[in-house]
């Protein structure tokens, strides 16, 4: 387990910025005014990155390096070329800061969590002024997040699309706690 | 029976199902007043009828009309949440009769669980039986309201929220009926049948012919029909064997015969047969091979930290799942009756607001009772469903380590562990026994030991058959590590802890009681303490002549057929000191081991005789003056390969020699 380098930060938080905007600031801000609050770091263990409270992450320490599986939630993987991927656990960290959402109808559930794009006939709600090739974070019409991916169109765009036209890629969705449970996390 | 401080605290865990019950039936058209189980009273006494003819019919009867009675009662009781039941306080007769009655009570639900595999039935039989198993201890209900006082602003919307189930529930009671009578046509049968054959004394054992018999039919495949008849008889004998025994046998020939019978019948092998036969009475260990017929009930526990279980149940209700709290003695637990979905993938389970988890595996969670901003080990994590439910007892504050040495296992930890977000979880691959090393000093540990499953026969019947003697001497060695470690790994100075809870899914003692005295023995800094839990059957303190620690009162064991979970073993202690110095280092023999004389085996013999032996002896003795030379010769040679020089050491040698 280790912090994460300069060039990797930066490719993390342009990745999460895609979904949070600007208010990715208070994701890593201390959680209360207290002098000696605690605040969420990223560490990356056996590949994958984790975001995880540093009182949590000081304590790992003592765990050794092969024996350590996870701790806090998994955000994603680096690939070989040095991108980053993001998986579906990161839902949670990214979901209370998302600028863009959208909410889908009960019919249109089941297909997005088989892994299906979303298409304009199951949009139940659709935040304003959302620019095309935008992440965006997918909810059910109860407020549950659902999962999330980036606009194949923008808002406005999308108004005059027809009702089987995909106005989201899915990237990532909660079905996958299922089917790749194998590729979600490491272990060896 | 097992009425112990608790019940002041807490109270039986109710027959939660009666209300509703109730209503139903005045749908139905049925007399209200009789409870759930008044046809099947009706069904016991045809059962009953030889017996009056045998010579205890006098205390027979005196049971059987207390018994009468009663069936009125729990029904009345149930409303008004035990406060009334007080006001009821028991008649002396009652109390000495509770061992016979209950009993009888377990002999009715396995008669239940055989003629019916239907859920709704067994939920409602098994906590009327638990009830009454406790029923003596009514003078005690007074406290028992003040403790679940908090639940009744809930039961309100709970009430409206199973209305939603009844038309699923009506359908499935007037199924139930159905069964019910035609099991008790059949058992009507039955009785006849035995009164034609046996008369007074029902003969289960073989003559020589009859062992003939079977010898000519070894290989022919059991009736299990009359299995089935035999095993019945031989209980009713070894029940009242005074009266009941052919003349000239032993109890032990019926006993052989009857753990044959349940081999043959159910599968076992002959050692856990015996095994399991010894934990219980004749009557509960027919109850118990009975009730490892039947699946459990489908339990799901709600996941505080992403929902809340009114909305979680009302949004599965939609989805077309028959669902009612699981009972008054947890608040997130939901009890499936049937669904039209899978389970394993809604959507509310995707986005983790439930897992599907064993009623029997949120005990020794309940029981550790993790508090906010503790540290925390569960030493045997995988699949995760205590982990999570600690660490959602503890709002996603303090640390939880959860610990699994199997790393494929450990896969699915983490799933779950993510999918419900407890994000204040670290999961390390360790084997458990290393654990005070890595990390120690921690305030609650759960150790849900690996074991040979005989609780949960139900759940994997391989058990059955695959378990030998061997097993259980491996299993609790390796149980006994666990314990000690799990204890070495708890701080005692802890200002909110210091607590271990060591549990496993099986039953026999070895697993158990055994391995809690072990750890007892070799930490004495640790004591057993109230394990808080609801329900729940005693330790054993004694057990075929090994006794225990008097203490072990306060463990609790739990039964598929006495409380409709699986068999379970939960056990609290308490560190109140550090662990001593010398507690690891190995035992010694004896308790009064300090006295060990060491013994000089060398032969007694003239000495000078010896000296002259010596040297006459066909290898010429011994001399002690060449030997020094060549000492000397070999220590200079070795100096020399060093590259010092052995002159020089010689002197240096010599003068400190000097």
């Amino acid at each position: 387990m280790r912090p994460l380098t300069e060039e990797e930060t930066q490719t993390l938080f342009k990745k999460l910025a895609e979904y949070t905007g600007p208010s990715l600031k208070n994701l890593i801000a201390p959680i209360d005014n207290s002098p000696k609050a605690d605040r969420i770091v990223f560490r990356l263990c056996q590949g994958r990155v984790y975001a995880v409270l540093l009182s949590i992450a000081n304590i790992a320490t003592s765990i050794a390096r092969d024996k350590l599986l996870s701790l806090g939630t998994c955000i994603g993987k680096f690939t070989k070329t040095g991108k980053f991927r993001i998986h579906i656990t990161a839902l949670p960290i990214i979901a209370p800061y998302a600028r863009h959402k959208i909410w889908i109808r009960p019919n249109g559930v089941m297909p997005f969590l088989y892994g299906g794009n979303v298409v304009k006939a199951h949009i139940g709600r659709f935040s304003e002024d959302c620019p095309e090739h935008q992440g965006i974070v997918v909810y059910s019409m109860d407020d549950v997040p659902l999962g999330f991916g980036v606009t194949a169109r923008s808002t406005a765009e999308s108004r005059r699309l027809d009702p089987t036209g995909v106005v989201c890629f899915r990237q990532a969705d909660n079905g996958e706690y299922l089917r790749d449970e194998d590729n979600l996390f490491a272990s060896g | 029976m097992g009425v112990g401080r608790r019940m002041k605290k807490q109270g039986p865990p109710q027959p939660l199902s009666e209300e509703h019950f109730a209503k139903l039936k005045r749908k139905a058209g049925l007399p209200v007043d009789a409870p759930t189980e008044a046809p099947e009273k009706k069904r016991r006494r045809t059962a009953k009828k030889p017996e009056p003819k045998s010579n205890g019919s006098a205390s027979k009867k005196s049971g059987s009309t207390s018994k009468a009675s009663k069936p009125g009662k729990p029904a009345k009781e149930l409303p008004t949440a035990n406060g009334r039941s007080k006001s009821k306080a028991p008649k002396k007769p009652l109390i000495e009769e509770s061992e016979e009655e209950e009993d009888e009570f377990d002999m009715e639900d396995l008669e239940a669980d055989g003629s019916s595999d239907d859920e709704v039935q067994k939920i409602g039989d098994d906590f009327l039986g638990s009830d009454s198993s406790v029923f003596d201890s009514d003078d005690e209900g007074g406290q028992t309201k003040a403790m679940w006082s908090e639940d009744e602003d809930e039961s309100d919307a709970e009430e409206k929220l199973t209305a939603a189930n009844i038309v699923g529930l009506s359908r499935k009671l007037d199924q139930q009926l159905e069964e019910e009578a035609a099991a008790n046509e059949e058992e009507m049968l039955q009785s006849a049948l035995q009164t034609n054959i046996s008369g007074d004394k029902p003969k289960v054992l073989a003559d020589e012919d009859d062992e003939l018999e079977d010898e000519k039919n070894e290989f022919l495949a059991p009736d299990l029909q009359l299995l089935r008849t035999r095993i019945t008889e031989n209980i009713r004998v070894l029940d009242d064997f005074s009266n009941l025994r052919q003349e000239g046998r032993s109890r032990a020939e019926y006993t052989a015969q009857l753990l044959k019978d349940v081999c043959a019948y159910y599968g076992y092998s002959e050692y856990l047969a015996e095994k399991l036969y010894n934990l219980f009475t004749p009557r509960e260990a027919f109850a118990f091979f009975e009730a490892n017929e039947t699946a459990r009930p489908v339990v799901i526990r709600t996941n505080t930290l992403r929902a809340n279980r009114r909305e979680l149940a009302q949004a599965l209700i939609n989805r077309g799942v028959t669902l009612e709290p699981v009972g008054k003695w947890s608040k997130v637990g939901l009890q499936v009756f049937e669904s039209s979905v899978p389970l394993g993938a809604t959507p509310e389970y995707l986005a983790g607001h439930y897992i599907l988890q064993a009623a029997s595996s949120f005990l020794p969670c309940m029981a550790l009772d993790p508090q906010e901003n503790e540290r925390v080990l569960d030493m045997a994590a995988a699949p995760g469903g205590k982990t999570t439910y600690m660490a959602a007892m503890m709002k996603n504050t303090g640390i939880v380590v959860a610990n699994d040495p199997n790393k494929a296992r450990a896969k699915g930890l983490i799933g779950n562990i993510h999918r419900l977000g407890a994000t204040n979880v670290i999961v390390s691959n360790y084997d458990a026994r290393e654990f005070p090393k890595p990390m120690g000093g921690f305030d609650r540990v759960l150790l849900d030991a690996p074991c040979s499953g005989t609780g949960v026969i139900a759940k994997d019947p391989s058990v059955k058959t695959n378990k030998t003697e061997l097993d259980f001497m491996q299993l609790p060695h390796i149980q006994k590590q666990l314990i000690l470690a799990a204890i070495d790994s708890v701080a005692h100075n802890s200002k909110t802890g210091g607590y271990i809870v060591y549990s496993t899914c099986s039953v026999t003692i070895e697993e158990n009681e055994a391995v809690v005295q072990y750890a007892l023995k070799r930490r004495p800094n640790v004591k057993l303490v109230e394990t808080n839990l609801a329900f729940g059957k005693e330790g054993f303190t004694s057990f075929r002549g090994k006794s225990f620690d008097p203490s072990m009162s306060l463990t609790r064991r739990y039964y598929p057929h006495s409380y409709n979970v699986d068999g379970f073993f939960v056990a609290k202690f308490q560190k109140i000191g550090p662990t001593p110095a010398k507690a690891n280092a190995p035992r010694e023999k004896s308790s009064g081991g300090d006295s060990t004389e060491v013994i000089d085996r060398t032969p007694i013999v003239d000495e000078d005789a010896e000296d002259e032996k010596a040297k006459n002896d066909d290898f010429g003795g011994w001399n002690e003056d060449e030997d020094e030379q060549y000492i000397e010769k070999g220590r200079r040679n070795a100096m020399r390969r060093r590259g010092l020089d052995p002159h020089s050491a010689g002197k240096k040698s010599k003068k400190s020699s000097k």
